[in-house]
């Protein structure tokens, strides 16, 4: 069991005492002069810190050791993919030759950077099975609006942009956030009894006014969409496109590409399948993979590679949707990723879905006599639990979530995808050992049976954590979103 | 429990009638139940024209939002200011305290096609009932 | 090349290896891992290995990316004045330790608030700091940049004005800003409206004046901007008040507001900009962090996430997420935004340099930063051939004008092993000649006079 230090660590703002400092400049070598006229000068930061480098040292490590980390366990949070973060990636990402690169230096000087960027281009063209790929976007939903602005703009060039996204209903949120910010309406497809996109449903739907659907591949209940080359015929036929949410490419990479599948359109999160650290909510980056109608569109610049095989940024783009982020994506992102795809090799991207599909499989197999299993389909990398079997006690999904905590790990996604009534959303990944499998089944199957035996003790969870069961309510009524003196 | 001298929308506002064409409108007992604490509710100014079926705001709890739909047509004339400070009023009295907003009816004939109290029960345990 | 048998294949991040496998499948009940894959249709399923090098030893890695960042001419063995929104500042040696902490470095969004502490009361201080630097009353945890950053200021200005279509964004903000912007706005049906420059480097308020209508929603400069020249903040707040247009003022640096007023002090709405320059390596760029500060009233509003103080059942202060309800998960297709990772990481960098360098040193290497600044302009002003365009007051950044094509300047100089600066030209037509030079507290005297006497070389050959 994981122990959590259950010290209090005031704000670093509390700690702050006159006259420390926790920095030194060299002295100014040059003469002071009065080159800043009065007016446009503040006044010292009155309620700014003055603490040591011992006081940030001890601040920042004491508040470390209040939150749980994928190194310290198990972090099964569904379609997040919480793998190891290989610790080469970090050392490489800081070599200082691309630490210290300045992304306005004329491409002669950054040769090393644009090599790299065409590499994982390259590699990741592979990976999708399809002709070009941005590196700009910098997280999925990020992605998400690149890749739609791209379909409006391939329509629109054909002379009508269209109305509508098709979107299912068990959608990540930024699905539809995403499409709404690219200008378009969304149309909520309802799911199957499967949990999937139903076929019937989706050909009556794909008019001449729908632009696209958007489908995560698997869905958000781990389901493979076996339709999903029917499902491109019918948007084809129409003259739409089919856009994957490539979140979950975890349980396929190296198993099948979804250039293959019809898909017009992807975004991957390197943060996810290729490992870069989630490091509390980013750095990420969402590179889209597009087929060759949509090449036209993509965002400016591009990497291009010369016959004497030099590197240039090519912005001569005329249809392109723009750019969608100053300078050049988050490159040192693009460095870790790329280093983990060679460390890994094309056996070791397979064996990642292997593995991954394996261990989830595992733990639906021990569970699902403890839990209710809203959908009977088969899942590949994640598995949907329900708590419909605890419900009957007056224990729900957050309860055991909580409990879960005092047992030592990190809660499953909660309440999503919104199709299944307090869902329980539990993605392992391929990075974890049987043996820890086996403790989260068992610490959820312990806490099934304290569900019956001793329900007051998961709903009064968790017991062992620096800080209990928090008023929400109080957070959003009263904001208090920053100290005050 | 539920106030027989209001009438109930589908969507699970409530219209009481006072005097002249005024009424108060809110959301029910079983509503508020249902969303968990409220943190904010998002009210229309004061003049506005609304439909009968047209979104005049929407109620937050923390995990939560759910549009708010006019149960009649009409002005708006009042809103209830005290929501501002106490969103939880809506919980711990929503016929009373936690009243949102008081309308000028120009078609008062709608309330009598909106549910009775006793309608409105049997709706909800329908409703609920799955 | 044929697939290799997942019973015998093993990867050193990948755990389970043979017993495992045959373990699990057995509990599974299935004969094979190929059996899990029946889903996905066979006319899809690989037949082969991708076509892809590795897998690599961590000795193959190190040196082919090794090999690869050499090839690069960087700050690291020549002398930078790069500028144009990335700057090169200190680092202090505690963010990378502190950063590659596993609690940091490997946790998830804090959704879960019991076992995310850390990285919510984190976000919290930081959040106060960029209250405390902007004079605005509400931060958000990060936003991915600058640039987007604006985009999500000039989406919620049209939000909470309505009914108005158009935008003045100065011609001085960061160009590759506004052209994001352009990109994010291109099927809303609104409009960017630009508004120029004087003699002096700052926004034309005489243009501006007349730009900005009652069809104007937002106003948008930056300061310094993207010349180098600090804004009249009062100037433009009271043209944009006169139309009702929301007051957006975008930073590119920094480090510029340890030393220079901030836009809250001078009523504007919302500060939006970049905090690379906060302790950030300048990574090619990114990542990076992009922050938004707004007044109180526009907080439910913004984009992005919130981390607000409450307690917990036992009474104990603790720190969550909150205002969720204006987010993608929750709101969905209405949503303030689809931002839902962001740059955490980054802006716990930021945080631990704030909290360093903290009321002295902010103010310091503002300090430094205007000294030596002035120091390299007064050198180039007194010498021939070497023009300062633009008289406004500056930070640290500013135009270099010379009587031949920067490019073939700043070649001169990168044989020097001096990267003198950006050319304008490829960001304003008619500005061929010209370069932006940036300068921090990291340029010893010895480093500028360097500089002067390289241009001066490069300026009479």
């Amino acid at each position: 069991m994981t122990t959590i230090e259950k010290n209090s660590v005031g704000l670093i703002f509390e700690h702050s005492k006159r006259g420390r400092r926790g920095y030194r400049l060299p002295a100014l070598d040059v003469p002071e002069t009065d080159a800043l006229p009065a007016s446009l000068m503040r006044s010292e930061i009155a309620d700014e810190v003055e603490v040591s480098e011992v006081d940030v040292i001890r601040h920042f490590t004491r508040l470390s050791k209040l939150n749980v980390s994928i190194d310290a366990g198990l972090y099964p949070l569904g379609s997040c993919t919480m793998k190891h973060n290989p610790r080469l990636n970090e050392e490489i990402a800081r070599t200082p030759g691309f630490a210290l690169s300045h992304p306005l230096q004329p491409d002669h000087q950054v040769q090393g950077n644009l090599s790299l960027l065409w590499h994982i281009e390259q590699t990741l063209m592979e990976i999708f099975g399809m002709p070009r790929v941005t590196l700009q976007p910098v997280a999925g939903a990020h992605g998400e609006l690149t890749g739609i602005l791209m379909v409006h703009k391939a329509l629109a060039k054909s002379g009508n942009a269209r109305k509508y996204i098709l979107i299912p209903d068990s959608a990540h949120g930024t699905n539809p956030a995403s499409a709404a910010f690219a200008g378009y309406q969304i149309k909520e497809l309802k799911s199957n009894s499967r949990g999937t996109v139903d076929i019937d449903t989706l050909a009556a739907a794909v008019t001449e006014d729908v632009a696209a659907l958007m489908i995560t591949v698997p869905n958000t209940l781990g389901v493979f969409e076996s339709d999903i080359k029917r499902f491109a015929d019918i948007l084809h036929e129409k003259g739409a496109y089919l856009y994957c949410d490539g979140a979950n490419l975890n349980s396929f990479v190296g198993i099948a590409r979804p250039g293959d599948m019809g898909i017009d359109v992807i975004h991957s999160n390197l943060h996810k399948t290729f490992s870069t650290p989630h490091g509390g909510g980013g750095p990420g980056a969402g590179p889209v993979g597009v087929s060759k109608k949509l090449v036209p569109f993509l965002p400016t610049p591009t990497v291009e590679r010369r016959e004497d095989g030099t590197f240039y940024l090519d912005h001569s783009h005329p249809d392109s949707i723009g750019r969608v982020r100053a300078f050049n994506g988050n490159f040192n992102v693009l460095v870790r990723a790329l280093t983990y795809m060679r460390s890994m090799g094309p056996d070791g991207l397979r064996r990642i879905a292997q593995i991954a599909v394996l261990n989830a499989n595992y733990i639906r197999a021990r569970l699902r006599g403890s839990y209710h299993l809203p959908y009977d389909a088969p899942s590949l990398h994640e598995v949907v639990f329900s708590d419909k079997l605890q419900t009957a006690k007056d224990v729900h999904t957050l309860d055991i979530a909580k409990r879960l905590m005092d047992y030592g790990f990190h809660p499953p996604t909660i309440y999503f995808p919104l199709i299944v009534a307090g869902a329980l959303m539990i993605e392992p990944t391929e990075s974890e050992p049987k043996e820890e499998l086996d403790a989260f089944c068992d610490a959820m199957i312990a806490i099934a049976r304290e569900c019956e035996e001793r329900p007051e003790l998961v709903r009064s969870a968790p017991h062992t954590t620096p800080v209990r069961r928090l008023d929400e309510a109080r957070a959003a009524r009263q904001p208090i979103l920053r100290w005050k003196r | 429990m539920t106030p027989e001298d209001s009438r109930y929308a589908k969507s699970h506002e409530y219209v009481h009638p006072e005097a002249g064409d005024v009424a108060v409108i809110g959301i029910t007992d079983y509503a508020q139940k249902e969303l968990g604490d409220v943190v904010f509710v998002e009210l229309p100014a004061v003049g506005t024209e609304l439909e009968l079926g047209d979104e005049f705001g929407s109620i937050e709890s923390v995990k939560a939002v759910s549009e708010l739909f006019s149960p009649v047509s009409g002005e708006v004339i009042e809103i209830n200011e005290a929501l501002n400070d106490k969103p939880e009023l809506v919980n711990t009295d929503p016929y009373g305290d936690g009243w949102m907003m008081k309308m000028r009816l120009s078609i008062p004939e709608e309330v009598d096609e909106l549910m009775t109290a006793e309608e409105y029960e049997e709706y909800v345990e329908k409703e609920s009932g799955h | 090349m044929p697939l290799p048998d997942p019973l015998t294949d093993q990867h050193r991040y990948i755990s389970n290896a043979s017993q495992d496998v045959q373990e699990m499948l057995e509990t599974i009940g299935v004969d094979s891992i190929d059996r899990l894959f029946e889903t996905i249709p066979d006319d899809v399923k690989l037949k082969e290995l991708l076509d892809i090098p590795g897998p690599w030893s961590e000795i193959e890695s190190r040196r082919w990316f090794r090999a690869l960042a050499s090839t690069n001419k960087t700050a690291v063995d020549h002398l930078s004045f790069l500028g144009g929104g990335s700057y090169l500042h200190y680092q202090p040696a505690c963010i990378d330790q502190l950063l590659l902490r596993a609690e940091f470095l490997t946790s998830y969004t804090p959704y879960q608030p019991e076992v995310s502490q850390g990285t919510l009361q984190s976000i919290f201080e930081y959040q106060t700091h960029q209250c405390l630097l902007t004079g605005l009353d509400v931060a958000n945890a990060s936003l991915y940049d600058g640039s987007t950053g604006l985009c999500e200021a000039v989406l919620l200005a049209e939000r909470v004005v309505r009914n108005r279509k158009k935008v003045v964004i100065a011609k001085s903000v960061h160009p590759q800003y506004t052209e994001t912007v352009r990109t994010y706005i291109q099927n809303l049906g609104y409009e960017i409206v630009e508004v120029g420059w004087t003699d002096d480097g700052r926004i034309d308020t005489a243009a501006l004046r007349e730009a900005c209508t009652n069809e104007v929603f937002a106003v948008a400069v930056q300061s310094p901007n993207f010349l180098g020249v600090i804004e009249d903040y009062d100037a433009v707040a009271e043209i944009a008040n006169a139309a009702g247009a929301v007051k957006i003022a975008v930073i590119a640096e920094a480090t510029s507001l340890g030393i220079l007023t901030p836009p809250g002090e001078h009523g504007f709405d919302i500060a939006v900009g970049e905090g690379q320059a906060w302790g950030i390596p300048t990574q090619y760029g990114g990542p990076f962090v992009g922050f938004m500060v707004v007044k109180d009233a526009l907080k439910r509003h913004m984009p992005g996430r919130l981390v607000g103080e409450t307690v917990d059942v036992d009474g104990r202060r603790a720190y969550v997420l909150t205002l969720a309800t204006r987010e993608q998960h929750i709101r969905r297709g209405k949503a303030t935004s689809n931002i839902c990772t962001n740059e955490a990481l980054i802006a716990l960098a930021a945080n631990i340099y704030l909290s360093l360098m903290g009321k002295a040193g902010l103010r310091e290497v503002g300090q430094q930063c205007v000294q030596k600044a002035a120091y390299l302009r007064n050198k180039l002003h007194n010498t021939a051939s070497i023009e300062l365009p633009f008289d406004g007051p500056v930070y640290n950044e500013f135009v270099v004008r010379t009587p031949f094509p920067a490019a073939q300047i700043l070649a001169d100089l990168e044989h020097e092993k001096i990267l003198g600066g950006i050319p304008l030209g490829q960001f304003y037509d008619g500005h061929d000649n010209d370069f932006l030079v940036a300068v921090t507290e990291l340029h010893t005297r010895e480093h500028l006079d360097q500089f002067v006497s390289a241009l001066t070389s490069a300026v009479s050959s």
